[in-house]
């Protein structure tokens, strides 16, 4: 995969996100106005002074039209993309290129998925009518996912005990950083005993394997990267988008072993090539990336380059991810603690980086972030749609 | 071409039975309802299995053992999954007949089994009879009753393992058993009022039948009837006759009790099948020196061992006496028609593409090779009797199924092919990367009221690994 890149070409210059969680009271277009007003408050900005939109949702809407009546826009370009979870990032990655192409001078990216309206657990499927075959029909998320974990025991010959307290340090970790997030859908400690004990809903997963099941909304202004500093002091840069769908290949091949996402290889190797990164484990600061399940933090950490392979679950064990580590992973909390409303997924993701360059994480600020990579992931191991961005405070030189 | 009855044109050439793999303790059923049960166990079908499927499985292993091509197919049941839709075409599509060879159900009472065996027998043509038999809880139909299916070939007498020597055939119209159509348990009247209509009707047959043939009597003797009372009888009647083999079958019943005398006939035997339904009919065949060859590997008293028990709370569910509540998730949508019928190799009989570029093997069929990229380059190849390995397996506790936990495993096929399949049968202690599993047509769930048939993997036991897979 070659892509030229939009190095340096375009910035997010306000985001707004609303708080992640079970929002019975807000509808999808309640969400939709809190996230792009949040957006729209820290900036000279208004609804009708942007040219165009990009909405990404899996199911909460269809078309433009599910932006555009909630923002009562004035006959604005609303384009509503889906990209299974990586929706949201997506919807971003067009817009910057809607930018960077000429067309527009202001574009916003919005996500929102309003999931805790169905009365069922997990996501849910809106499949074409077909002949009742596939897989994905009966095997739910949580079980294509943990088909990770006893594939990773058997290729590294990592003792299942060892892994499953790897697994436990991711949620463990997780939830100790959404605990630190206002924005969190679960904002407490949770101790290893009651995630390592937790019920299990498939193979080994527990509950607190899986991301939480969420409402939410967020959104990015995007502009001209020449143009970033007339809308805020402290801009943030796009060096690389990446996007690889796969054939789905490993659901088909038996050489393929459950163990690696080569959609992620190919995404990341893109990216870092757009943004320049040559040493993603010294050159990135922080990475928000789908931690869907425990056991898909600890494959990621080896398909971006942050870990050797087989060693990612050692890494995590030795705290490599955590806050005050070499490499801080999710320190919002990821999708295990901030939630998981699928289209506004990926740019919460980008929210985190943008509060980090600027200086307002809080109680989570990292010192001085200099990159930022944010990873998304949509569909199952073996068959799967990956996204992978870098994004910096500043131009390069 | 018709013949029935001179057993020179046409002869039964091959035949195979399936039982499903769950047992009904008989005590469990008194255990739980503090009245009824008994001894022993029944065979109990699983909550995805139906008429159709074991039908499939039966037929399978016939055509598999005997490769044949069936100048029709005529399937009997007492409990079609479909009415307003032949239940036999998809047996036709799970086997691989061609579009040319005619397939009928002859759906209604155990009698159509011999409907099904006339036709059959006149064109050289596959019978497949199966049936799930229920009742309510508590009652001797479900006690007495037995799941399970029975495939029976005919062919050129030359091929024959038994010749008809003579059948006769007499309607009666009583009121012994019955069922409103849906209904999933039957009326039955006293039990004697059927017995004796049926006493005479049976020593009737059996002499003039046995006379037809030459013979004054039979060296084995099969007795099958939807009433009790005959069952029980039988062997006083008509000393050392055997009766229904895994309880009465309903439409199977006939077949089963007739295959379980093949299993061990001795060949220049001859065998006398009485079936008293609505009626009585008499078959008198003699087996050939070729039916020690042919028999089915397995006998159905082996398959009838071959059993793990299922609780009877869980029997009850399966068989929707027992609401029960289910995973918070949604139930899935139908199979649609249009995507069912362009797939129907691929869903029937597991065909996928193998290309011809580079040999990859693709799960469903494929028009673009994945490996190597060439289009339109395939050639077509059914891995319905393939076996394989589980490379990796969960336990979906999350999923909707009718009978949680769903357990899926990653297969990947021997020769080439992988897909994700269910696991038929199975509880998650049988599971392991590495094990050795066959496929099996199975229900995998009704919506809309339309039955979404397709394959799963079944964890074969290591002896038949080796038997069904070769060289393992």
């Amino acid at each position: 995969m070659s892509s030229k890149g939009i190095r340096d070409r375009v910035a997010v210059v306000s985001m707004g996100c609303t708080r992640f969680g079970e929002h019975w009271t807000s509808s999808a277009e309640d969400l939709l106005v809190d996230a792009t007003e949040e957006a729209f408050g820290s900036s000279p900005v208004r609804r009708d002074d942007v040219d165009a939109y990009w909405l990404g949702t899996l199911g909460s809407g269809q078309s433009g039209l599910t932006l555009s009546k909630a923002l009562a826009l004035d006959y604005k370009p609303v384009t509503r993309v889906e990209n299974y979870c990586a929706t949201g990032s997506e919807a971003f990655r067009n817009a910057c290129y809607a930018v960077a192409s000429g067309a527009y001078d202001r574009v916003m990216a919005v996500g929102v998925e309003k999931l805790k309206d169905s009365g069922f657990s997990g996501l849910l499927r809106s499949d074409p009518p077909g002949d009742g075959t596939a897989a994905e029909l009966s095997l739910t998320a949580p079980a294509a996912f943990s088909l990770l974990d006893p594939a990773y025991c058997a290729r590294y010959g990592v003792d299942p005990a060892e892994l499953r307290s790897a697994m436990t340090h991711v949620a463990w970790k997780n939830h100790h950083n959404g605990a630190l997030n206002p924005k969190a859908q679960f904002r407490s400690e949770v101790t290893k005993q009651r995630i390592a004990n937790a019920p299990t809903v498939a193979g080994r997963l527990g509950v607190f394997d899986c991301s939480g099941v969420s409402d939410g909304a967020a959104a990015a202004l995007i502009v001209r990267a020449e143009d970033a500093l007339d809308y805020t002091d402290r801009p943030m840069y796009v060096k690389g988008l990446s996007l690889a769908a796969g054939p789905a290949l490993g659901a088909a091949d038996p050489d393929y072993d459950y163990t690696t996402f080569p959609e992620v290889i190919r995404s990341a190797r893109d990216a870092f090539a757009q943004a320049g990164v040559t040493d993603p484990r010294r050159e990135i600061s922080l990475a928000e990336v789908h931690d869907c399940f425990t056991p898909t933090e600890l494959v990621l950490m080896e398909d971006l380059g942050f870990s050797e392979r087989g060693q990612a679950w050692k890494d995590v064990l030795d705290g490599a991810f955590e806050l005050g580590g070499r490499l801080p992973v999710n320190p919002d909390g990821g999708l295990k603690s901030f939630g998981h409303p699928v289209g506004a997924s990926g740019l919460r993701m980008l929210y985190e980086c943008w509060l980090q360059f600027r200086g307002e994480a809080g109680r989570r600020q990292l010192a001085d972030p200099r990159l930022g990579l944010t990873h998304n992931l949509g569909g199952r191991p073996g068959s799967c749609v990956s996204f992978v961005s870098v994004v910096g405070p500043e131009l390069d030189g | 071409m018709t013949v029935a009855g001179s057993g020179r044109v046409s002869a039964l050439v091959a035949y195979a039975t399936y039982l499903p793999r769950h047992r009904l303790q008989r005590a469990a059923i008194g255990a739980t309802l503090g009245a009824g049960g008994g001894r022993g166990a029944r065979v109990v079908a699983s909550f995805d299995e139906d008429s159709t499927t074991m039908g499939v499985e039966a037929a399978g292993a016939l055509l598999r053992a005997h490769p044949a091509t069936p100048g029709a197919l005529y399937f009997a049941t007492t409990s079609p999954a479909y009415a307003d839709k032949t239940n036999a075409s998809a047996v036709h599509a799970a086997i691989a007949l061609p579009q040319a060879t005619f397939a009928a159900d002859l759906a209604g009472s155990s009698r159509s089994a011999l409907a099904a065996w006339r036709v059959a027998q006149a064109e050289r043509g596959l019978v497949v009879l199966a049936d799930v038999r229920t009742g309510l809880p508590g009652s001797r139909d479900e006690r007495d009753g037995g799941d399970g299916a029975v495939a029976l070939l005919f062919g050129d007498p030359e091929d024959a393992i038994a010749e008809v020597v003579a059948q006769r055939s007499w309607t009666a119209e009583l009121l012994d058993r019955w069922r409103a159509p849906g209904e999933a348990a039957g009326g039955q009247w006293e039990e004697r009022f059927g017995l004796e209509t049926y006493l005479p009707l049976l020593r009737r047959a059996a002499a003039e039948t046995l006379a037809a043939a030459g013979l004054d009597e039979a060296d084995h003797v099969v007795v099958v009837s939807p009433n009790p009372g005959v069952r029980t009888q039988a062997p006083r009647v008509f000393p050392g006759a055997c009766s229904s083999p895994i309880g009465h079958s309903g439409a199977a019943d006939l077949g089963l009790g007739l295959a379980a005398v093949l299993d061990h006939a001795e060949p220049g035997k001859t065998i006398l099948v009485l079936s008293a339904a609505d009626g009585c009919d008499a078959l008198v065949l003699r087996t050939t020196e070729r039916l020690a060859r042919n028999r089915q590997s397995r006998p159905v008293a082996d398959q009838f061992e071959d059993g793990v028990d299922v609780p009877y709370a869980t029997y009850l569910t399966w068989r929707g006496w027992l609401d029960r509540e289910p995973p918070r998730r949604p139930e899935p949508d139908r199979p649609a028609g249009p995507p069912s019928a362009r797939s129907e190799a691929w869903k029937f009989s597991f065909t996928g593409s193998v290309c011809r570029c580079c040999g990859f093997t693709h799960l469903p069929p494929v028009r673009v090779c994945k490996k190597c990229g060439s289009a339109d380059d395939m050639d077509q190849l059914s891995l319905a009797s393939s076996t394989g390995a589980v490379a990796t397996y969960t336990v979906d506790r999350l999923a909707y199924s009718p009978s949680p936990p769903l357990i899926d495993a990653v297969v990947d096929f021997d020769g080439g092919g992988r897909y994700t399949l269910e696991v038929a049968d199975a509880q998650p202690d049988d599971l392991a990367v590495g094990v050795p599993v066959g496929l099996s047509f199975r229900r995998l769930f009704t919506a809309g009221g339309v039955h979404n048939y397709f394959w799963k993997a079944r964890v074969l036991a290591p002896e038949r690994a080796v038997a069904e897979g070769g060289d393992t």
